[in-house]
């Protein structure tokens, strides 16, 4: 009890800093995704080095990354979020509607829109699992379906096309500053914001504590439920948002706009290092994951590989990435284990 | 021993609600069955709801439904997926629906379905895409596949000046009538011989895969000059990606469309013309022609005539099916005269 067993560091912060990011679980993927760019670009230097592809390859993953960073805010607590995919449905809808109804309304009203949309669905969500305390898996199984069912009852077989959004906001979905696409500037800002939250604040940091175990948390007076809740509301946000950005970037939404990239969102979070049962990940890890996922899916073809095979590839990346997690998270129990034992 | 009445009470009226229950649904089942020839019921069954394409072609049924006096229904899943539909299928057996209109997401997989409703003595048509034909009594052609593919083939060799790569955009992979157009039009390019068919990719019928796929394709193809969609879904996520693109007016689009999805991107240019059928009168067919099943003037036999109100006469051919007639094509001339 006596001795200390933490002393502060006698190396410089630039060693540490580099010395942290070579140890960091991202840098595996970051080397996947290089590769990746590289053998494509090789492979075709238009993937990346013309107007399109460059703009294509930032472009693509903005949706995936603001659904990646708002599962992992929810699966660091030990929780998951299956209905962000219905969400993003309904934004995207919603701001046809309101496009309809008023083609000259503000993209910024839309934003606030469909994040407010969403932020009520998170927040539904948040509730369900912080009062019932029912599994979230369970529970946003269950809105899943019942917010596609009623996006599709509201629906029916009416469609968003071209027509229907204002010429402003198609731009939007392709626009470029400094030949960087706006939704993706719009993307990295709520990555970096997010990201910064979770490493330095105290809520952020909550969120870890919460996830690693509940009952700890609990015991200690965290205040579970409400950081809970927050993280909820705040990956409901981010999904519609996501919607918004999907209408922008497709011009076109239906009932079934968003169905199936609710399981993409928590691949590219568990591609990116984040233990699917909480407390340990990063923001940075899931939005490289997102973006993996996406430019994977468009190297492919470009690599020859048939596209039959894509699922298989991006299963046997996730099952890869686990397993290097399961390797990784042996190795440093064995470390703490020695050292214990040297002290 | 002291009876809970408050629970007795309960399971009285819960006992009372179900027997009364019970006694609607027999009270419908001898109504309907029991009306020969009276009520027809037809019960529209699309690949999903949300598709624009079965909206327009299910509202032609709806139509052709009421001029005949019957009563007009629609389900379906919410996405296209092989054996989505049987649930469904299975409901509208067991209700005695007299007629169902179905567009097959799987050629088999819908079978024992529709042979168990046809056994309850539900009139099975199949429109748009067929099944087996042992498992239904007609099939609704849009147009003959021969016609379809040629038509698409003729319009990119028009575009591009019968020479140049061209690569396909299909639907999904195990789509019937995609894959039927796509062998045909295989068969169609071998009059063209200048042009060379380098790829053929799946969007699955869905906005943003078809939109990735269509970017992957200019990528992969740098001297792509065309690029033939036969999907509704499929052609207007193409166009979305081509309108935003360098490749807009060097690489032309077309396939099947509706001139809805397909407005804006003929008035910016992206698409000159593009094919399709009337997806009304196809449902407005198929409704007829199960009314006709319904009422026995036909058994789907080869050579059985039958008249479906507004669109004339019309005959069944070899294996159970029934033409519309040729594809039509849109473009900058004509695409205002139509909202579907």
């Amino acid at each position: 009890m006596s001795t200390a067993t933490l002393h502060p560091s006698q190396e410089s912060a630039a060693t540490r800093v580099v010395q942290t990011l070579l140890r960091s679980r991202e840098l595996a993927i970051v080397i996947v995704l290089a590769l990746i760019l590289v053998v494509a670009t090789t492979r075709r230097s238009s993937f990346v080095f013309s107007a399109d592809g460059w703009r294509d390859t930032l472009l693509a993953p903005s949706i995936l990354l603001l659904l990646a960073v708002g599962q992992m805010v929810v699966v660091v607590t030990r929780n998951v979020d299956l209905s962000v995919g219905s969400t993003l449905g309904i934004t995207a809808y919603a701001t046809g509607k309101i496009f309809v109804s008023n083609p000259e309304t503000s993209v910024l009203v839309v934003f606030a829109a469909g994040l407010a949309l969403g932020a009520v669905v998170g927040a539904l969500n948040g509730l369900l699992v912080t009062v019932f305390k029912v599994p979230a898996l369970v529970i946003t199984l269950g809105t899943m379906y019942v917010l596609r069912g009623a996006l599709t009852h509201e629906v029916g077989s009416d469609r968003m096309t071209a027509g229907d959004y204002p010429a402003h906001f198609e731009k939007l979905g392709n626009q470029q500053v400094l030949t960087i696409p706006v939704l993706t500037i719009i993307a990295l800002v709520v990555v970096a914001l997010v990201g910064y939250y979770l490493h330095t604040a105290r809520g952020g940091r909550e969120l870890y504590a919460i996830g690693s175990d509940p009952d700890a948390a609990d015991l200690y007076g965290l205040p579970s439920g409400r950081r809970v809740l927050g993280a909820f509301v705040l990956c409901g946000a981010l999904a519609g948002l996501a919607g918004v950005f999907s209408a922008a970037r497709y011009a076109t939404a239906f009932s079934g706009t968003g169905s199936g990239i609710e399981l993409q969102a928590v691949a590219a979070v568990v591609i990116g290092g984040v233990a699917i049962f909480g407390g340990s990940g990063t923001v940075w890890g899931a939005a490289i994951g997102a973006f993996l996922l996406v430019t994977i899916n468009r190297a492919l073809p470009i690599l020859g590989i048939s596209e039959f095979w894509q699922g298989a590839v991006v299963g046997a990346l996730i099952i890869g990435s686990i397993v290097l997690d399961r390797v990784l998270s042996i190795r440093r129990t064995h470390k703490l284990v020695e050292a214990r034992d040297h002290a | 021993m002291r009876i809970n009445s408050k629970r007795f009470a309960a399971g009285a009226a819960l006992a009372l609600v179900a027997s009364l229950g019970l006694a609607a649904c027999g009270s419908d089942d001898n109504g309907s069955g029991g009306g020969d020839g009276g009520d027809i019921t037809v019960t529209f069954l699309p690949k999903n709801l949300g598709n624009p394409y079965f909206d327009t072609s299910d509202a032609g049924g709806e139509k052709a439904v009421k001029e005949f006096g019957g009563t007009y229904d629609e389900v379906g899943p919410d996405t296209a997926g092989p054996d989505a539909q049987v649930s469904f299928i299975d409901t509208a057996a067991a209700q005695g629906i007299k007629g169902l209109v179905v567009s097959a997401n799987d050629p088999t997989a819908l079978c024992d379905s529709l042979d168990a409703a046809r056994d309850a003595g539900t009139k099975v048509v199949t429109f748009d895409s067929d099944t087996d034909a042992e498992c239904r009594d007609l099939f609704i052609n849009q147009a003959t596949s021969e016609g379809i593919a040629k038509v698409q083939v003729d319009m990119i060799a028009e575009q591009i000046g019968d020479a140049g790569e061209i690569a396909i955009l299909s639907a999904a992979a195990n789509a019937t009538n995609q894959n039927a157009w796509i062998k045909l039009m295989e068969e169609e390019l071998k009059s063209h011989p200048d042009i060379k068919l380098v790829d053929t990719v799946y969007g699955d019928d869905d906005d943003q895969t078809s939109f990735d796929k269509t970017a992957a394709l200019l990528a992969d193809h740098p001297n792509l000059k065309g690029i033939i969609s036969p999907t509704t879904v499929g052609i207007s996520a193409a166009a979305r990606y081509l309108s935003t693109s360098k490749s807009k007016g060097k690489v032309f689009l077309t396939g099947l469309g509706t001139p809805n999805q397909m407005r804006d991107y003929v008035k910016d240019g992206t698409v000159k013309e593009f094919a399709l059928w009337n997806p009304a009168d196809l449902g407005y067919l198929a409704a007829y022609a199960t009314k006709a099943l319904v009422d026995g003037d036909i058994t789907g036999a080869e050579g059985d005539k039958f008249t479906a109100g507004d669109l004339g006469e019309f005959t069944v051919g070899e294996n159970g099916s029934v033409l519309l007639g040729d594809p039509y094509r849109f473009n900058a001339e004509n695409i205002d005269d139509f909202d579907f």
